[in-house]
């Protein structure tokens, strides 16, 4: 057997997937509007606003498509002070994983509170959207919530 | 419904880190003591099913590698969930109600400290609104704690009270990890990890793996002294996004208790083995299981004790199949739970046969 030289097959890998994956219509439309700095919930079947959106009711199943919109303010409920921000929570200082209900929905969702230290957190205090600098359409366009009125 | 029985439960020591030891080598002396506690070989058993999860391995698939801990032969029907091996026993006790088996051994296993559990169990979120933000599973349940906190049913002390609980009762597990005499006025003085969690209310990393053996009532092993009879069985399930529940309570428990009851018709248990890896977990499920004092709650030390991922909850069953060995136990709650937040919950109704 011959071998014609002693030069290695190279080839480039990339590790990750080889496919594009579609959030969906609902899920989609709420992402794409995230980009432009606009909040949408969805109205669920008796009534109530849900955010974020599900593409079906949570307790019917049935498909849901009236899309709400939403102001970038609401309050916060409770929270779980995070004082050593894991590698993976891309968080430089630490922060709170909390539950907060934007005006005009009835259910809280998870989300960071930034604040610089516990302290300064209180139930039912107001919030307001502080947007990522490079918006992606993604959950993370929202980088957290701060304090409204600048406490 | 045809009477199932548990026969036999093993389990490994349940340590923090094991060294040597690959899943396979850990499970193979487990299934073989089960089986010896049975009488049983593998050419008596019709089925086997395991529960474990393959993000916890790093590895696609990686579940299917462990079927070598069976052995070659006989060639036996198998299958496995991606999740706690309790819904390995579910999937079981579903096929011998069909009539297809009579017999069934299920295994879980989990080696949690190859990674990190709490950002792994992140993955298990929602891949749009939640694992994003990579929410870890400590962090969750300190929103959980949170929420119980604010209903001003419990406070603090009473988490703290649940781990002095586990760790005395523990104390009786030789394959516990975690045990002793704690004091609840020293608990209180550690920091937060994910407040109001401090380290003590989170179950240790744990790696290990457990074996149970179940059978039809007509399959029974003749030397079988005391079989647990598996009398009412039922699981339910929440919605995933936290804000659509209600976190301080687990409306699933209540619902999957009230079915475990109609098929058992027993209404008092004498203990609870529940899976609850946080502890105000403990007093969200006691609540929702309607539990009073007189139940004698995790006598094993439950999960706060010693928690095999993937395998905890088929571990609430095999313990509460150890208690009711005793003369003056007889009945047994045993409950496993699945997802952030006890999103995903079964409780089974047990009786010493």
């Amino acid at each position: 057997m011959t071998v014609p030289d002693n030069s290695l097959l190279e080839a480039d890998f990339e590790l990750g997937f080889t496919y594009t994956r579609s959030p969906g219509i609902i899920i989609g439309k709420f992402l794409a509007a995230l980009k432009q700095q606009k909040i949408y919930g969805i109205r669920a079947n008796d009534g109530s606003v849900l955010f974020p959106p599900t593409e079906y009711d949570p307790r019917t199943a049935e498909s849901l498509d009236d899309f709400v919109p939403l102001s970038d303010r609401g309050r916060l409920l409770y929270w779980t002070w995070i004082d050593q921000p894991r590698d993976h929570h891309q968080m430089s200082q630490s922060f709170a994983f909390a539950m907060i209900q934007l005006d005009g929905a009835d259910v809280p969702f998870l989300h960071r509170m930034l604040a610089d230290s516990p302290e300064h957190l209180s139930s039912g205090m107001a919030v307001k959207v502080q947007w990522a600098e490079e918006r992606r359409g993604a959950i993370t366009d929202i980088h957290g919530f701060v304090s409204a009125t600048g406490g | 419904m045809r009477e199932v029985a548990i026969v036999a439960y093993a389990q490994s020591p349940q340590v923090r880190q094991e060294k040597i030891l690959n899943e396979v080598e850990m499970l193979m002396p487990v299934i073989e003591a089960a089986l010896t506690e049975a009488a049983m070989t593998m050419n008596d058993i019709d089925f086997v099913c395991s529960g474990s999860c393959d993000y916890i391995a790093g590895g696609a698939f990686s579940f299917v590698g462990a079927v070598d801990a069976l052995g070659a032969t006989p060639s036996k029907m198998e299958s496995h969930v991606e999740m706690d091996a309790a819904w390995a026993l579910y999937e079981s006790w579903l096929k011998i109600q069909a009539g297809e088996i009579s017999s069934a051994l299920i295994y879980g296993f989990g080696k949690s400290s190859v990674g990190d559990l709490p950002d792994v169990m992140s993955q298990q979120c929602d891949p749009y609104y939640l694992a994003p933000l990579w929410p870890d599973s400590i962090s969750m349940a300190g929103l959980q704690a949170s929420a119980l906190l604010a209903t001003g049913r419990y406070t603090e002390r009473d988490f703290a009270e649940v781990v002095v609980d586990s760790r005395r009762k523990a104390k009786a597990n030789p394959a516990a990890q975690l045990s002793g005499d704690r004091e609840v006025e020293a608990l209180l003085t550690a920091p937060y990890i994910a407040s109001p969690l401090r380290r003590h209310d989170c179950c240790p990393i744990t790696d290990g793996v457990s074996v149970l053996i179940i059978t039809d009532k007509s399959a029974l092993p003749k030397t079988t002294k005391k079989p647990v009879y598996i009398r009412g069985i039922d699981h339910r399930m929440e919605a995933h996004q936290l804000g659509i529940r209600t976190l301080s309570e687990s409306g699933s428990t209540t619902q999957a208790l009230a079915q475990a009851k109609l098929q058992a018709g027993i209404e008092q248990f004498d203990i609870a083995e529940l899976y609850a890896p946080f502890s105000p977990q403990t007093l969200i499920l006691k609540d929702a299981l309607g539990l009073d004092d007189q139940v004698d709650i995790n006598p094993s030390g439950g999960p706060l004790a010693g928690h095999i991922m993937m395998s905890a909850g088929l571990d609430r069953f095999g313990m509460s199949f150890r208690a009711l060995q005793k003369d003056e136990v007889t009945t047994a709650l045993a409950h496993a739970t699945s997802g952030p937040c006890l999103q995903h919950n079964m409780v089974a109704i047990l009786e010493a046969g």
